[in-house]
């Protein structure tokens, strides 16, 4: 039997349905939330508000600024400052983008509602999720939080990158780093070498006596003979590399002595950088839009979720096929997203997208390489598209690598500008 | 001669079950795949691993095409007295490896 209470409570939902339809006649007041203000996210909202400025767009964000990935290699090998990776949302809110402070904590794919930690419920034609990465604690024994003090993991560009820094900084002369490498799939797949590379350079100019281990799990990865070349060239002796079949993978890690447990050895390390295996962050779970693989499966040409309809999923939390996860990447799919949420919207397709993703890496601050790729949507995934990209040549000079240096510098300026500026 | 990890505790208490891991690099090439000339590459596997203690054979495997490039393999066993464990890894185009490890069996 029904109680009085419950009765009046579900007609009253009912009621507040009639009163607010979920498109109020045109699509022009259509409202749109975007849950993560990385390059997915802030790169989408804007790009929505450009192509319809009528759209109700709301940009939901944790952080008061935005502490960028890209580069904060450079800040670990002490070239730059952490300043220089940190960038605000004036430009986001002039662009007409209401910025919700906050950070998401529930979803309700079918009341179309995301809630906020303080309560703030924003009701929602179509989702927008960005979240980008959090760590898969779970994936490695030892590892945890309170570990990432000691062993960080600097995969999330803020206090932790300035953390790895103090103690590459702290080191003494002679100290071995040991870096862990995670899996496939992980944000930045190129990131790890960058970084192996520009500490690298930090030990061989101040503390020539040290050297580096990198323990991978992995047998393969990108760009991985421009590297290899590179650390021959400029660090002979200094990175040692060890594979998976090598028994590079990482099965455990003991905090308290700095140590990386293998099935077949033990590593001591004076820096230890743990770069943890990755999955969805934590709201794409909530959302159910993460499958059991802890990232989010979506449509290769509109990115919706295949596992919630109108919940839209770019960036490093989606599969997305063979597009890496990178800043490029989010911000080339967040253009392609928008103009699905209003295609969809207004009850059209959307067109098939081609996607274009860059990739540099430094090896030395004046020794850049890169990899580039494009994409279409085949088959159910994004499929490289054969001939249409590639590798910087693994026979170039100093000029070539040096020039590839100052492209890379653009390349940041360039898309932070597009992005925040 | 390929090359090979392996990893078994130093010491065992008598009759405890304890893991004997064990990695080889190897192709593993499955001889069903095309090379870039669209000829089959020859079939290159490890085709049988065995694992014997004190010469007595304690576990062997035979591998088959379907098993991935560079073979990890766990096993657990049991040792009553002290004595050497020798793992032995033999395949196509006369591959062999082999590896020993001592082992001291405490009370």
């Amino acid at each position: 039997m029904t109680s009085r209470r419950a009765f009046l409570r579900s007609a009253g939902i009912a009621a507040g349905a009639l009163l607010a339809p979920r498109i109020v006649g045109a699509q022009d007041r259509a409202r749109v939330v975007v849950v993560g203000g990385g390059f997915a996210g802030a790169t989408c909202a804007r790009e929505l508000r450009r192509l319809n400025p009528a759209l109700s767009v709301t940009l939901v964000e944790t952080n008061p600024d935005f502490i960028a990935c890209p580069f904060s290699n450079e800040v670990i090998a002490g070239l730059r400052d952490l300043s220089q990776q940190r960038f605000g949302y004036d430009a986001v809110t002039r662009d007409g983008v209401a910025l919700a402070r906050g950070t998401a904590t529930s979803i309700d794919p079918a009341g179309r509602t995301v809630t906020l930690a303080d309560g703030t419920r924003l009701p929602f034609d179509r989702l927008v999720l960005a979240p980008g990465i959090d760590i898969n604690w779970e994936a490695l024994p030892g590892y945890s939080p309170e570990a990432a003090e000691r062993m960080p993991h600097a995969w999330k560009a803020g206090a932790q990158t300035a953390l790895l820094r103090r103690q590459l900084e702290a080191m003494d002369d002679g100290g071995v780093v040991v870096m862990s490498a995670p899996p496939n799939p992980f944000r930045c797949p190129p990131g790890p070498y960058e970084r192996a590379s520009l500490i690298a350079y930090y030990l061989k100019t101040r503390k020539p006596k040290s050297k580096l281990i990198l323990l991978d799990a992995k047998d393969a990865f990108s760009k991985q003979r421009l590297f290899q070349n590179a650390w021959a060239a400029l660090y002979p002796g200094l990175i040692e590399w060890v594979g998976l079949s090598a028994g590079g993978k990482v099965t455990a890690v003991e905090p308290a002595s700095l140590t990386f447990v293998t099935d077949f050895a033990r590593h001591g390390a004076a820096v230890a950088n743990v770069i943890a295996p990755q999955k969805a962050a934590r709201i794409a779970a909530i959302a159910g839009v993460a499958d059991r693989s802890g990232w989010c499966p979506v449509n290769p040409a509109t990115f919706e979720s295949t596992l919630q309809p109108g919940i839209h999923v770019i960036g490093d939390a989606a599969i997305m096929g063979a597009m890496p996860k990178s800043a490029f990447a989010a911000n080339a799919q967040a253009k392609v997203c928008a103009t699905a949420v209003i295609a969809r919207l207004a009850g059209h397709d959307a067109p098939e997208p081609r996607l274009i993703n860059t990739c540099y890496s430094l090896v030395a601050p004046d020794y850049g390489i890169s990899v580039a790729g494009v994409y279409r949507p085949t088959n159910g995934q994004l499929a490289d598209i054969a001939g249409a990209g590639g590798t910087s040549p693994l026979d170039a000079d100093a000029a070539f690598r040096a020039q590839e240096a100052v492209l890379a510098a653009g390349w940041f300026r360039t898309i932070t500008a597009e992005v925040f500026g | 001669m390929g090359h090979a990890l392996v990893n078994v505790p130093a010491s065992v208490k008598r009759g405890d079950a304890f893991e004997i891991k064990a990695l080889i690099a190897h192709p593993m090439e499955t001889g069903f795949r095309p090379g870039p000339n669209g000829v089959l590459l020859p079939r290159n596997i490890i085709q049988r691993f065995t694992c014997t203690y004190n010469g007595v054979e304690v576990f062997s495997l035979t591998l088959s095409p379907a098993i991935a490039a560079n073979p990890y393999i766990a096993f657990f066993t049991v040792a009553t007295e002290s004595g050497s464990l020798t793992l032995r890894w033999t395949g196509d185009k006369d591959f062999m490896a082999e590896e020993t490890v001592p082992i001291t069996v405490t009370a």
